[in-house]
């Protein structure tokens, strides 16, 4: 069974709900990316976005494109993510999606992408410049591969969302709110209505992402959903302390600290 | 020629954000409905004739002819709109359209500053709100346009990221659009973006070409052997090219900017030495690396310092219909010169570069033949540039 939809059948026999966090690969350096990853599972993020980083991120704030930056600034390759990866997955079977735009899959050639996600122990993937009605051939291999191509829902999809949850798998990514990757103060979505829409026409579980940075938003938001995806605050962690001897201990304890948001 | 979703062959499409999707979608309803509706087409009319000086002469210059002994070469006079380029044709549809969608806030990307010009223009002139996106980098060696810009009311917002160029600041409008896409109306500078904007861009941009046809047609009675234009996204060249698509007969010539030269890594020539890609909503060739990272293009003329291209110049290179050249700073600047030396204009250092390519064929030419060249916009945002490249090379 796909490790995605097995942890949110583990989370949902005993009522709980999924912390997903996110890491940019190679920031601060690739060695971390690994040692942060493990370190965050071990303080309770349910699944993990490894973001592969890219020279034009136009769904993110300057956040994750400034780490975007310093990744890319050590000349990191795809083929050194996968690798990392591998490594993370002899340590590990934390459910691990892949942040990636879709210029870096076409670039490593579609299929063998979707391929070597697989034989490294990826689970899914979340395109953000991948609208449905461009997506089906990606969704026919990841089908093939086993890997979950994650449908994104935003507060503008209205009229849509029937038609691109259709056979969604994995969760779908609830986006909080316009505009792109970035902490935010407040959401103008209601999010009951917004959620309850998605969940007419589609029963997987459902995630809300974009602007949660803390375990009071966890908790104000948590009710209405089945995870919660916090990534730009991770990321600012790992920009103040990127270059500490602390920098995972840090990481860990925020993470620690959301974790608690979800209780 | 376009098919179902916004394709050319296989360029083009919607590669955009979900959050965007119905944005577009909502656009390309809209402009369906008014591209054909007689009375959107007489107010645009309107104002392209009486606001925007249309339409442009085409000029037969005598003296360059002469020097060159070639073929007859009329330059096509864009750079006599209001504003001084093409760019104004684009963005008077789009915001009249704007207009009629119930936007109130304009936004823009823009290199060399002419589009944000022409959109800063239009929107005071509409009575809209209108903030310009511009590299860092091209705010610097382009401060003539920011005071224009900044003249006309329009909010100009410097893009620190990346590399601080056109490609930055389209990414910085693209943010933009998704977090305010319900008010704003994005005015794209280019037929390049997601699906419709190359379409729509294009039809707006056809009014060059059509002129053309018609002044060729009224002053040599046949058709022009070849038509020149430099391509950056290419709306200019689209514009001029497209209503020649059928008339096999009429070689099509787009100029891209080779920068240093294509073998020192220093260029923007996308179509020589790009692969296909996906960036800024669209499929196309960009210049990038083996993991779909995308190169820093490079030219002296900041309209052209785009690493990718529309995806409808795309799908004319690889049918044939039309040819892409490359042409150097060097070149460019060389043409600049002698276009104000022999006919008394200064083109923008974009046109330069179709110019020069001019230069460079007219000579095999047979002198019966017709060489029409887009003079796409007029140079004195260049000047500093230009003394500055030709200093200690006066002669060159």
């Amino acid at each position: 069974m796909n490790r995605i939809d097995q942890k949110f059948e583990d989370l949902r026999e005993s009522s709980q709900k999924a912390l997903i966090t996110y890491v940019t690969a190679g920031d601060p350096e690739l060695e971390s990316t690994k040692a942060l990853v493990l370190e965050m599972a071990q303080k309770g993020a349910d699944l993990i976005e490894i973001g592969i980083p890219y020279s034009d991120p136009v769904a993110d704030g300057p956040v994750i494109e400034k780490a975007a930056q310093r990744a890319l600034s050590q000349k990191i390759k795809i083929k050194d993510i996968m690798e990392i990866v591998k490594e993370i997955r002899k340590a590990s079977q934390v459910p691990l999606l892949y942040l990636v735009y879709f210029n870096c899959i076409l670039q490593y050639g579609g299929e063998a992408f979707v391929s070597d996600c697989k034989n490294v122990g990826i689970d899914g993937l979340i395109v953000p410049d991948l609208p449905f009605e461009e997506s089906g051939e990606l969704r026919a291999m990841g089908e093939q591969y086993d890997i979950r191509m994650i449908t994104l829902i935003a507060p503008t999809s209205k009229d849509r969302i029937q038609k691109i949850v259709q056979g969604a798998k994995g969760f779908i990514y609830c986006i909080s709110s316009m505009g792109v990757t970035g902490t935010r103060d407040r959401f103008s979505t209601n999010f009951m209505d917004f959620i309850e829409e998605i969940g007419k026409y589609s029963d997987i579980p459902k995630a809300i992402g974009f602007g949660i940075s803390t375990p009071a938003q966890i908790r104000q938001l948590k009710d209405y959903c089945d995870a919660m995806i916090v990534g730009s605050a991770i990321v600012k962690v790992i920009e103040k302390y990127g270059d500490s001897e602390g920098l995972v201990q840090k990481v860990g304890e925020f993470v620690g600290t959301l974790k608690k948001g979800m209780a | 020629m376009d098919n179902e979703r916004g394709r050319f062959g296989t360029f083009g499409g919607q590669y955009v954000a979900e959050t965007l999707m119905n944005a577009l979608i909502a656009l390309e309803k809209s402009y369906c409905r008014y591209k054909d509706d007689p009375a959107f087409q007489k107010e645009l009319t309107y104002y392209l004739t009486e606001y925007s000086g249309r339409e442009t002469p085409l000029y037969y210059a005598q003296r360059l002819t002469e020097y060159l002994g070639g073929g007859r070469i009329y330059l096509k006079r864009e750079d006599l709109n209001h504003t001084g380029a093409h760019k104004i044709n684009n963005v008077l549809g789009q915001i009249l359209l704007a207009k009629k969608m119930g936007k109130t806030r304009i936004i823009a990307e823009t290199g060399a500053g002419q589009h944000g010009v022409a959109t800063a223009t239009a929107a005071a002139m509409f009575g809209l709100q209108c903030e310009v996106y511009m590299g860092e980098e091209d705010v610097q060696r382009q401060a003539l346009n920011v005071f224009r810009m900044n003249l006309l009311g329009a909010k100009v917002n410097p893009v620190r990221s990346g590399t601080r160029t056109l490609k930055d600041a389209t990414n910085e409008a693209i943010r933009d659009w998704v977090a305010h896409a319900e008010d704003t109306f994005y005015v794209i500078g280019s037929v390049v973006g997601p699906h419709p904007y190359p379409m729509m861009v294009r039809d707006f941009q056809r009014i060059i070409g059509d002129e053309v046809k018609k002044q060729i047609l009224a002053m040599e009675n046949r058709l022009p052997d070849y038509i020149i234009a430099c391509v950056g996204g290419g709306s200019n060249a689209m514009g001029i090219f497209y209503p020649f698509m059928e008339d096999r007969d009429v070689k099509l010539v787009g100029a891209e900017a080779a920068g240093l030269g294509i073998e020192t890594g220093e260029h923007a020539a996308t179509l020589a030495e790009g692969k296909i890609g996906v960036l800024h909503g669209m499929m196309s060739y960009f210049l990038q690396d083996e993991d779909g990272q995308i190169n820093p293009p490079y030219s002296i003329s900041a309209g052209l310092d785009y690493p990718g291209i529309g995806p409808e110049h795309a799908f004319l290179r690889d049918s044939g219909r039309a040819e892409y050249v490359s042409v150097t700073d060097k070149e460019a600047l060389a043409a600049f010169k002698l276009l104000a030396e022999l006919e008394g204009i200064i083109p923008a250092l974009e046109s330069a570069h179709a110019i020069a390519h001019a230069v460079k064929c007219c000579p095999a030419t047979r002198k019966d033949e017709i060489i029409v060249v887009n003079l796409s916009g007029r140079g004195d945002k260049d000047v500093y540039t230009v003394s500055r490249a030709l200093e200690g090379n006066p002669n060159e």
